[in-house]
């Protein structure tokens, strides 16, 4: 225990753990009682909630407890640390806020579809998140994202349409196989990133004016392919069944009787893309080359660092990530026009930006990103149903764009 | 007013583990040239940003005019009528000279900025030091030596009473030189007081009434300038004894050349021409010279980070080719450079992250691009052993070591990946006197076990205690290589300065 704390605020970790362990357990018995007697019609899947944050708070009571080395070190509660705390979890708390506020609104929200709903939502745009943040990690951007997402939409609706359609795109076109549209655009997308990279690894281009003319390409490319006769700019629908089910698939429909939604294919999808850039990101040498350009590019050249390769790659990387969620979109619509992704670059690099990834290069985690695609996901789905205005909508996520950036710089900022 | 117009007593400013200023004064009578005068590193730069408000001082006292001033910017500064010319020229290149000139204190009208005004202002001002640019060409078009008088304008429209000029001519050509030799006896005639910091020892003994020399933050003293000889003023400047600074050399180097320079140029003609030299096993090689010399261009050149149009480059006897530090590292090559800061370290990334870098770009510590966390931990903790980091764990940010620390994480990085030949570039600035000897430790074990030390160093006693050769470079070009056994540092200045 150090000298100068007083005894009243610092407690051993010992103790802290046991606290924590405790809690976690009084909240999982809390959530079997709210499960068995509260009025399933009022407070829905209540218990699932409390069940959940009751198990994360005894695990971690319990991985305390588990490190014995760790018992001697004491905690201590003071102004400072309590401050830290907020800092590091100011958007998190906030979120929880906004949950139990939403809840207690309109307790509908407490459905346990609901949180599939918004979790189905948040994969899409969690990919578009995850190829972003290459972009952002070299202290760039990525403007083309959005658009590279309609044209993987457009060019693979526009070659997967049932054959009774009346509005064919290619009247003649054979039943191809699912895939052969797929990696065809997926591959105009990746072809559209090798420009985006070269621009930028060849002619030292800032990424922001390098992707700016990439986009507005895209958009064109892409508009004059749709405006092509027969389709004359017509939204592309009659998609295949074999082509929607890879968006609008739902599995697990059968266990717990029939009551149970299923879960969308997306969301595992998501996760496992998850999985993967994780991996490439923390551990290949091709992720650590992706840290060290953005933290310094100067001395990433000097120890040796590929740097137009590692640029190269992460814009094509990008792309492709690019191009699968734009081909999930227009499976899970069913349909696609040519401003299909309109901006959704810009929700990715907010999401990207509230969940710790510093426009300055360098700094960034996957977690983080997740965390930043779930609270927009979430906001938007909340206050959608609790009836807040669209425009009202906006000036909130405004705002905690904002908030958010503000607070974690104070991370980073020395005195 | 009394004798001086400017008197600093006593001005003492430390720096995290280095005395940068020890105790230093300097009087400077009003109409004068006061040349400040001492090898790189002695103090003169810092001496001059305490007065101009950059630092401030530990201690000590400034009087300007008779009164006591404590001078916080550089606005102040300017206010109390002393202006400065920067040895680093920042124009905004973008902007019309005359913006640049001005800035600041833009001539107004009303709340607008009066143009005509600023123009009129601008041409006469050209006229008062005789210079012929029109005052809206854009600064980025302006040669250096052409910034670097325009510099001096601005300096002069400030109607300081005290003038800074910081290595004014390192950019001038000979007629330019005289140029300013001009404006500055107008300065002097007009009782401005003008304090002169420069290498070049013939302009120094031709220009000034007084000379002060600095010598490791110390001042050795003020003398007449009449009464000094070139000879004089080096041995000044560096007169100090060398024992027991550095660990004792057991070892002697081999005959064998594992590194030969044959006559490299670089494209650009202020820059490194017709260099050549030869490199033994286990051997230091030095690189000595002023700043400026080239020295650092030179080595960067060879590590592929700048072009060589002639010229070739041996290694073990065979002509290599390379292109980028990646191909210098296939060769054994490793390059500590120079800026720690901008070519070094990563200071977001983990100290773990910053050692293993570079082997890991070689292939080394990975499996088909898939990183082994077992083997990288080790090596980086094996290799920062070795140096003796301090870290508190391999997973600390870089940016929060100290900079002794940060640049033995970095020898550590590239001592993993094992080279031939390793350069280093200022190894020692900017860290105490500890972390020195530890790194004079490392190189000896480096020549013991064969491999050879390429070292720039701008510190004379480092210079002639580590190295077996020293090659002293002056102004792009080789003015000699040297048995640093047979020489002092006498010779080796001469040598530094043989084009000035």
């Amino acid at each position: 225990m150090g000298a100068t704390a007083k005894a009243t605020n610092t407690i051993t970790r010992k103790k802290y753990a046991t606290i924590f362990a405790l809690i976690g357990a009084a909240l999982i018995l809390i959530s079997i009682i709210v499960a068995v007697a509260a009025p399933k019609d009022q407070v829905y899947d209540l218990w699932m909630y409390i069940l959940l944050v009751g198990i994360v708070t005894g695990a971690y009571g319990v991985f305390q407890l588990l490190r014995k080395e760790q018992h001697s070190v004491p905690v201590e509660f003071s102004r400072s640390n309590a401050k830290t705390f907020l800092t590091n979890n100011a958007i998190m708390i906030a979120l929880l806020a906004l949950v139990v506020f939403i809840m207690i609104k309109e307790p509908r929200f407490m459905k346990y579809q609901v949180l599939l709903d918004i979790m189905t939502q948040a994969s899409p745009r969690l990919i578009i998140a995850l190829g972003i943040c290459f972009t952002l990690l070299i202290a760039g951007t990525d403007l083309s994202a959005g658009r590279m997402v309609g044209l993987a939409a457009v060019l693979s609706t526009s070659m997967l349409q049932t054959a009774t359609y009346a509005n064919r795109f290619f009247p003649n076109l054979p039943a191809l196989p699912v895939i052969v549209p797929i990696l065809a655009a997926v591959a105009a997308c990746v072809l559209f990133g090798v420009l985006n990279g070269f621009l930028v690894a060849k002619f030292d281009m800032h990424p922001f004016i390098a992707t700016l003319a990439t986009q507005v390409m895209i958009y064109g490319a892409c508009s004059l392919y749709f405006d092509m006769p027969p389709n004359n700019s017509q939204p592309i629908g009659g998609v295949r069944p074999d082509f929607t089910v890879i968006g609008q698939k739902k599995i697990f429909q059968n266990i717990g009787g029939s009551t149970f939604v299923g879960i969308s294919v997306l969301i595992p999808i998501a996760l496992i893309t998850c999985v993967i850039i994780w991996f490439v990101l923390n551990k290949t040498v091709f992720g650590k080359n992706v840290y060290a350009v953005g933290g310094n590019r100067e001395a990433a050249v000097v120890s040796g660092v590929n740097v137009f390769k590692t640029i190269m790659l992460i814009f094509i990387l990008a792309a492709f990530l690019y191009g699968i969620a734009g081909v999930l979109e227009a499976a899970r619509t069913a349909g696609a026009t040519n401003n299909y992704g309109n901006g959704y670059e810009l929700d990715a690099i907010a999401a990207c930006v509230v969940g710790g990834v510093s426009l300055n290069g360098g700094i960034g985690k996957i977690g983080g990103i997740v965390s930043g695609v779930l609270i927009f996901t979430v906001i938007q789905y909340g206050l959608q149903f609790i009836g807040v205005s669209p425009m009202w909508q906006q000036v909130i996520k405004g705002i905690i764009i904002a908030v958010a950036v503000a607070i974690d710089m104070g991370k980073y900022r020395r005195r | 007013m009394g004798e001086y117009v400017l008197e600093m007593n006593n001005i003492t400013k430390e720096f995290p583990g280095v005395k940068a200023l020890d105790n230093v004064s300097l009087k400077v009578r009003p109409g004068s040239v006061h040349a400040l005068m001492g090898e790189n590193g002695a103090g003169k730069s810092t001496l001059m940003k305490c007065l101009f408000g950059i630092y401030a001082e530990d201690s000590g006292e400034i009087i300007l005019e008779g009164k006591p001033q404590k001078i916080n910017s550089s606005k102040q500064a300017l206010d109390l009528g002393i202006s400065m010319i920067h040895q680093e020229l920042h124009p905004i290149r973008f902007r019309p000279v005359m913006e640049n000139i001005w800035l600041g204190r833009f001539p107004k009208r009303g709340p607008a900025v009066d143009h005509k005004a600023m123009y009129e202002k601008t041409k006469e001002l050209f006229k008062e030091v005789d210079l012929d640019v029109n005052p809206k060409t854009l600064a980025g078009n302006l040669s250096a030596s052409t910034l670097q008088l325009v510099e001096i304008a601005k300096a002069v429209s400030y109607n300081s009473k005290i003038i800074i000029m910081d290595e004014p001519t390192s950019s001038l050509t000979e007629n330019e030189t005289a140029h300013l030799f001009k404006i500055i006896k107008k300065l002097q005639s007009e009782g401005r007081a003008i304090i002169y910091i420069s290498h070049k020892m013939e302009e120094i003994l031709k220009i000034s009434d007084e000379v002060t020399i600095m010598r490791d933050g110390q001042c050795v003293g003020t003398w007449p300038a009449n009464e000094l000889t070139t000879d004089l003023i080096i041995s000044r400047m560096v007169g100090r004894d060398m024992t027991n600074r550095f660990p004792p050399k057991e070892y002697t180097p081999g005959t064998d050349v594992v590194f030969k320079v044959d006559d490299i140029c670089s494209p650009l003609p202020r820059s490194f021409q017709h260099v050549s030299f030869e490199v033994h096993r286990g051997e230091i090689f030095g690189i000595g010279g002023l700043v400026g010399a080239q020295r650092t261009e030179t080595v960067e050149a060879i590590f592929g980070l700048r072009q060589i149009v002639s010229g070739t480059i041996y290694k073990d006897g065979k002509e290599i080719k390379i292109k980028s530090p990646r191909d210098a590292m296939k060769h054994g090559f490793a390059l500590l450079t120079e800026e720690r800061r901008a070519t070094g370290i990563f200071p977001t990334l983990s100290v773990l992250d910053n050692t293993v870098i570079a082997t890991e770009n070689e292939g080394k510590l990975v499996h088909h691009s898939i990183i082994n966390d077992f083997a990288r931990k080790k090596a980086a903790t094996d290799s920062n052993a070795s140096m003796r980091t301090k870290t508190p764990s391999m997973l600390e940010q870089m940016q929060n070591l100290s900079g002794g620390n940060q640049q033995k994480v970095l020898i550590a990085r590239w001592l993993l990946t094992d080279p031939d030949i390793l350069i280093l570039d200022e190894p020692t600035r900017g860290i105490d006197v500890g972390a020195k000897y530890e790194i004079y430790t490392i190189m000896h074990q480096l020549i013991k076990e064969g491999k050879s030390v390429i070292m720039i160093s701008s510190e004379m006693p480092e210079l002639l205690g580590m190295s077996d050769r020293v090659m002293v470079m002056c102004e792009g070009r080789v003015t000699g290589i040297v048995n640093a056994g047979e020489c002092d540092s006498v010779k080796v200045m001469e040598l530094a300065t043989k084009f000035m």
